[in-house]
């Protein structure tokens, strides 16, 4: 099954026609994603790709039925766009744009607060490389081809860290169900916690990795939550054990600035709740791998 | 972004904040003309500079006498101040606010946060001020009071009224107190802060409530709709080097140690230095130099770390997604024709078109050593600096 995304979703791209948005656009049609039109307000009744412009996203759900979308819109109006989709009834929101103002983030997520749980949309990001649930559907910037189809959840912030866990598994035959890039912003659109509770539910899914770092509460939430309502196995790495406090580590959120926010601290208490940790960013690979084989054997 | 605390407490002010009467002097001789305005027999000089903790390292100096003031200005003006905040290359005082003196009956602690587990603006007060809040928690924990703001109507006068009762205030002074707390609020909100310290809050003996000291920081990512802020950053109060990289669109943060790193992306950064401490060795920087890895930028990036004296071996590691390696490869090989090093070169490719990124490596002439994942380049960064000896 997957999570958040499908071989049926239907996708637009917000901020369709930009030169990034028709960028990414390419490689997310290339890859086989059921990309269905974008949004560039003002362009309206246009072409672009092949594919119909709108000029809300209202319009784009209303004539193609949409119920995921993608966010290139730059940062000044990054939370308006997620507040349109949410609206509008996109299911799933990932929004690549980085740099978006925290205290606008406070609002999209009072926002979000104001819709039932069934109507809600699930926000992936900011400043996030996608979702991609590989052979299926890719809902990002992340190269698809290292990403292998398999039985892996991943949630990540970082982009790159994350292309180079995919690389180590792929390299060791091991393949993903999900991969989630949860952004390295202080006010993300959804946190570890969210995910681990869908890939709880994906039968699809047999053990879910978390690559975490530095700053923050999110990973000690998931941490308590994986411990009390997780079954499957969760595996994690924590980046930054060499990070000084009270530097900003080029993530907005990645600053250690309380207790339990230092990256060796986040291991303690992951491995406190039976978490399976990666020692170390080269054996992330290997580490799934074990927990993979103790769980067929 | 952060700014000092007389330009902190000016934003206040106009938020319906009281604070002591001050003044900013450049020079001994300005101190005292800022202290003839103010009056009054008692003066506070306080450096300005961008951290707290000033006091216990000799900035701040109350003084008796205008003689006193235009001393205490000539000690700070030029002085380089180290707090358990600036790091041990400490910050350089270029201007002191001169204040009158505060009769200080009680002293509380203010601070509104983005707290991050609730999504929301948080009020932090307690009745131990003066001490940091790290202290306060460790010290009187009980006597912390926070308030969650909801975000859709913003702070209510109740709360305000709600933490003036609780800090033990009464009578006049809580509708002062509460005015205070509210006016901050609005300085917070109104600006993209992500943070207002003011420490300490007074009640002074004849019963008002005045904002003594004030931090304030600001979301750089929402400066672009504060142009008022434009003229309140102060360079000389930024780390020359963290400066120089942001104006040129990287993201750097030196260290302490003598391995130099150019990577793309924080988390892998992170990751990547935690892998060269595996190997025995200590990172010198922190360096994410984000997407489009162009020629221009790994120029800028080389110059960076190249120029660090600290910086003996340099490491990048760079994982292409949208970003292909041959471009990438391309970017280091044009930069190194145009700039030369003296350090030697580990460079590890991986991701989209990796072949062809180090077939462009090879067929330079640039001199490096390979490496094939991230322990190899990490463990090979040591092994260039043992090398070198001493």
């Amino acid at each position: 099954m997957a999570i958040l995304i499908t071989k049926e979703s239907k996708i637009i791209i917000q901020g369709f026609t930009g030169k990034i948005g028709t960028f990414h656009a390419e490689e997310m049609l290339e890859y086989g994603t059921n990309v269905v039109g974008g949004v560039t307000p003002g362009k309206g009744g246009q072409t672009h790709l092949d594919r119909p412009v709108f000029n809300t996203v209202k319009d784009a759900v209303e004539q193609t039925g949409a119920d995921a979308s993608i966010l290139f819109v730059p940062p000044a109006f990054a939370a308006d766009s997620a507040m349109e989709a949410a609206e509008a009834g996109i299911k799933t929101l990932v929004a690549i744009t980085d740099g978006i103002p925290a205290h606008d983030m406070i609002k999209v997520k009072r926002f979000l607060k104001t819709f039932n749980n069934e109507d809600r949309m699930t926000m992936v990001g900011p400043n996030c490389a996608g979702v991609i649930s590989p052979g299926k559907c890719m809902l990002g910037i992340m190269p698809g081809h290292i990403y292998k189809e398999g039985n892996v959840g991943v949630i990540g912030r970082s982009g790159t860290l994350g292309y180079e866990a995919a690389q180590q598994m792929k390299d060791l035959g091991i393949g993903i169900s999900t991969s989630v890039g949860i952004g390295g912003d202080p006010i993300n659109g959804s946190a570890f916690k969210d995910h681990l509770v869908k890939f709880e539910q994906d039968d699809e899914t047999k053990v879910i990795l978390m690559i975490g770092e530095i700053g923050g509460p999110q990973e000690a939430e998931a941490a308590e939550y994986a411990r009390n309502n997780v079954s499957k196995p969760v595996i994690a790495y924590i980046a930054g054990l060499t990070a000084p406090k009270g530097k900003r580590m080029g993530h907005a959120g990645a600053i250690v600035s309380a207790g339990g926010e230092s990256a060796a601290e986040k291991v303690e208490i992951l491995k406190a709740a039976g978490v399976t940790i990666a020692k170390n960013p080269s054996v992330i690979g290997e580490t799934v791998k074990s927990v993979l084989q103790q769980l067929d054997g | 972004m952060n700014i000092h605390e007389y330009q902190a407490k000016e934003i206040l002010s106009k938020n319906g904040v009281s604070i002591p009467n001050g003044g900013i002097a450049y020079n001994p001789e300005e101190a005292i003309k800022r202290a003839k305005e103010l009056g009054g027999s008692l003066w506070v000089v306080k450096a300005q500079i961008h951290s707290g903790a000033r006091g216990k390292a000799g900035g701040i100096i109350v003084c008796k006498s205008e003689q006193e003031v235009s001393d205490a200005a000539t000690k700070l003006i030029g002085k380089t101040l180290v707090t358990h905040q600036t790091g041990p290359d400490g910050k350089t005082v270029e201007r002191v606010y001169i204040e009158e003196g505060t009769d200080i009956k009680k002293e509380f602690y203010l601070g509104f946060v983005l707290d991050r587990s609730s999504e929301s603006i948080m009020v932090i007060a307690s009745s131990e001020g003066g001490m940091s809040i790290e202290e306060i928690a460790e010290e009187n924990p009980d006597s912390i009071i926070k308030t969650k703001i909801e975000a859709a109507v913003g702070m209510q006068p109740y709360q305000a009224r709600q933490i003036s009762f609780a800090l033990g205030l009464e009578s006049k002074a809580v509708n002062q107190c509460a005015q205070a707390i509210l006016g901050a609020y609005k300085a917070f909100s109104t600006s993209d802060s992500t943070m207002v310290e003011i420490n300490p809050l007074v009640l002074t003996n004849d019963e008002k409530v005045l904002a003594l000291d004030c931090k304030m920081s600001f979301d750089d990512n929402a400066l672009y709709r504060h142009s008022e802020l434009d003229e309140l950053r102060d360079k000389s109060q930024e780390d020359p080097k963290e400066t120089y990289a942001a104006d040129r669109g990287l993201n750097y943060i030196p260290l302490d140690g003598d391995i130099g790193n150019i990577i793309n992306g924080a988390g892998l950064a992170m990751a990547s230095m935690d892998m060269i401490q595996l190997a025995g060795g200590q990172p010198a920087n922190f360096l994410d130099v984000g997407g489009g890895a162009t020629p221009e930028k790994f120029v800028k990036a080389f110059k960076l770390i190249s120029g660090d004296p600290n910086v003996r071996v340099i490491l990048i590691n760079i994982f292409a997604g949208i970003n292909r390696c041959d471009w990438v490869a391309q970017g280091i090989v044009d930069a190194l024709n145009q700039i030369t090093i003296e350090q030697p070169l580990v460079i590890r490719l991986a991701g989209t078109n990796v072949d062809q990124g180090i077939k462009i490596l090879k067929d330079s002439k640039i001199e490096y050593t390979e490496a094939f994942s991230l322990e190899d380049a990490a463990n090979k960064a040591v092994e260039a600096l043992n090398n070198l000896g001493n």
